[in-house]
């Protein structure tokens, strides 16, 4: 008696406990069917790169009828001298935003948690989050307000320090720095609370057994904070080396307010596929420099993680 | 209860001992200070330039302190700014429809893949993982809403794209795994209740904290956004505020055709306080964002630190 009742909660248990699927597929559906129609059937879409496609009265026949090209497209856009300046610029801009961005937000969320005035810290903290919720729209203008010829640095600063004024717009030394500055500004609100999040999961035990220890703040940081933050720093670089052929497109595109002059310093692969794909009914060149941007950014992934891996396993993404 | 007292007191002075130099104290609060007033004041100099006479604009420049005060800017905006207003209803559809349709999405997806009971829930949460790392790039995707659901140029280009997104659905699993314990559901299950009313009967309001930091990102993305529309739309009348202010910041043009439009006489360029103009439009557009950020902003920093706790 006492047993069948034992092995019968046991039962029921073990149907509370079993696997359920039909239900939880329905509620996956409408997400699956966005994934499908935003990221994996455009996935599929990059053969089209071998092909010279031309759009003729619906997609399935101007898919079937668009001629086979090989690698034709992507000769072409091999040749073309501004595809190095991107790249380079794509590059070189990723890395100093890489490298700083495992720095300087570390640095501000560190600083953050040690200011004295806890007060001072919060309001800090909100005012260092405001550009991240304002568009990159809306950073153009901030910046226009800022550098246009009649703008606050020449009459407010230049002028009445006697210099003329500069036109900041044409003065192409100028922007990279700018461009770092504002992608460094807009995110490190965000990302100071990102490494804050798991600076206060830190037990002060630690910190206490080591100040009785007599051991200094500055190496209290060093071998307490920074190892334990080690992991969150290596994951978001990883996901932003995986992105190491991709931009901030608003950046690019917006705040330079499509100065010609600027392109040397401001065009990224993004901006450049963009520029290339607007105004033509020959998605070509577009189609090969979209699939080119794919395929490295996929083996730049790849080969950082298997790199980590090798290094050190639990930082892996996967 | 003294003994606490004392403890208290010991952790206290523990913690003043334990803490940075004063020098290092001040620089830290100097460079805090510094960043803060760069993410302030340009937003200040572009509302006192909004509220400034465009002729003194023109005369001494931009100003925290105008020599003028004017709002010509706006009362263009009231009489003829039509394409301002409708921009603006485009703005307030779209993220009030996009909010709402895209944080069922997300839940409805992050939900089963926080139950331990769905056995296929590592293969969707790779699924959606994947999309953080990899893409087809921008011409397939464009060709896709474009020519094979041909639904470039309207409204629902503007929302579909943005319903799903990995980042808050693995914040909200994260959430919901830690908000919805396991043992509360089995209860429910023994009273007969199947999965879609513990959906919405027990998981949801135990979880309206992580809907709201989910539905709060959402609504910033819809409402900043100016991607899509220079994408997809063509049609003025489509354009949202975000993608009206940035076609006449590069061109001023845009901005007499709009005026003409609705006033039906020629304006020329010149004649309109265009600067002004400019402003308020950039002024009006960050406004809502501005008024809300103080009630918000608390709850992004909590949404991050909970999708920030690697679950």
């Amino acid at each position: 008696m006492h047993k069948s009742r034992k092995t019968e909660a046991k039962a029921v248990k073990k149907k509370l406990r079993s696997s359920v699927t039909l239900p939880f597929m329905i509620m996956l559906l409408p997400g699956l069917l966005v994934l499908l129609i935003n990221n994996y059937i455009p996935m599929l879409g990059a053969v089209m790169a071998f092909q010279q496609y031309r759009f003729r009265t619906n997609f399935i026949n101007s898919l079937l009828t668009s001629k086979w090209v090989g690698f034709s497209n992507f000769k072409f856009l091999l040749r073309n001298p501004t595809l190095w300046i991107n790249l380079r610029n794509t590059l070189g801009y990723n890395l100093v935003f890489i490298i700083l961005g495992m720095i300087v937000p570390v640095a501000f969320a560190i600083a953050m948690n040690e200011i004295w005035s806890s007060k001072l810290a919060k309001i800090y903290q909100t005012l260092l989050f405001l550009p991240y919720f304002l568009s990159w729209v809306v950073v153009s203008y901030l910046v226009f307000a800022v550098l246009q010829t009649n703008g606050a640095l020449n009459s407010m600063i230049l002028k009445p320090l006697g210099i003329q004024s500069v036109d900041w717009y044409r003065n192409i030394g100028f922007w990279p720095f700018l461009l770092v500055f504002l992608q460094m500004w807009k995110y490190l609100g965000y990302n100071s609370v990102v490494y804050l999040a798991s600076l206060t999961g830190i037990s002060s035990d630690y910190y206490e057994a080591a100040m009785i220890d007599g051991v200094g703040k500055w190496q209290q940081i060093w071998y307490i904070t920074l190892p334990m933050l080690k992991s969150t720093i290596i994951i978001l670089s990883l996901l932003a080396v995986g992105r190491i052929f991709n931009s901030d497109f608003g950046l690019f595109y917006n705040v330079p307010m499509g100065r010609s002059t600027l392109y040397p310093v401001t065009e990224v692969l993004d901006t450049f596929i963009y520029r290339g794909m607007r105004g033509t009914t020959d998605f070509g060149m577009p189609l090969a420099s979209s699939m080119f941007q794919s395929i490295i950014g996929f083996i730049a992934i790849m080969s950082v993680n298997w790199i980590v891996r090798k290094l050190d396993p639990e930082s892996a993404l996967f | 209860m003294s003994e606490i007292g004392v403890q208290k007191r010991e952790k206290k002075r523990s913690y003043v001992a334990n803490r940075i130099s004063y020098p290092v104290n001040i620089v830290w609060n100097i460079l805090f200070a510094l960043a803060s007033l760069s993410c302030i004041l340009p937003l200040i100099l572009v509302i006192m330039v909004s509220l400034t006479d465009e002729k003194s604009l023109v005369q001494y420049g931009y100003s925290f302190f105008p020599h003028v005060f004017g709002l010509s800017g706006y009362e263009y905006i009231m009489k003829k700014g039509g394409a301002v207003l409708s921009s603006y209803s485009v703005s307030i559809l779209v993220a009030l429809v996009g909010t709402v349709l895209s944080t069922m999405v997300i839940a409805l997806y992050a939900y089963p893949l926080s139950r331990p009971n769905f056995k296929y829930k590592g293969l969707f949460t790779g699924l959606v993982f994947v999309t953080m790392l990899f893409s087809g790039g921008l011409v397939p995707w464009y060709i896709m809403y474009t020519q094979v659901l041909g639904i470039g140029n309207t409204i629902a280009v503007l929302i579909i794209p943005y319903l799903m997104n990995a980042w808050y659905v693995l914040i909200l699993r994260t959430f919901f795994k830690s908000a919805v314990p396991e043992e509360l559901l089995e209860s429910a299950r023994i009273d007969g209740a199947n999965e879609f009313h513990i959906f919405a009967g027990i998981a949801l309001p135990l979880s309206t904290a992580g809907l709201a930091t989910v539905g709060l990102f959402s609504m910033i993305l819809y409402w900043n956004d100016w991607y899509l529309p220079l994408m997809f739309i063509r049609s003025e009348n489509l354009y949202n505020v975000q993608y009206l202010l940035k076609s006449i910041l590069e061109n001023v043009q845009f901005l007499a055709r709009m005026s003409t439009q609705v006033a039906g006489i020629g304006g020329a360029v010149k004649d309109l306080p265009s600067e002004t103009i400019r402003m308020s439009i950039a002024v009006i557009a960050v406004g809502p964002i501005i008024l809300a950020y103080p009630f918000f902003q608390r709850y992004f920093i909590k949404g991050l630190t909970i999708g920030a706790v690697k679950g």
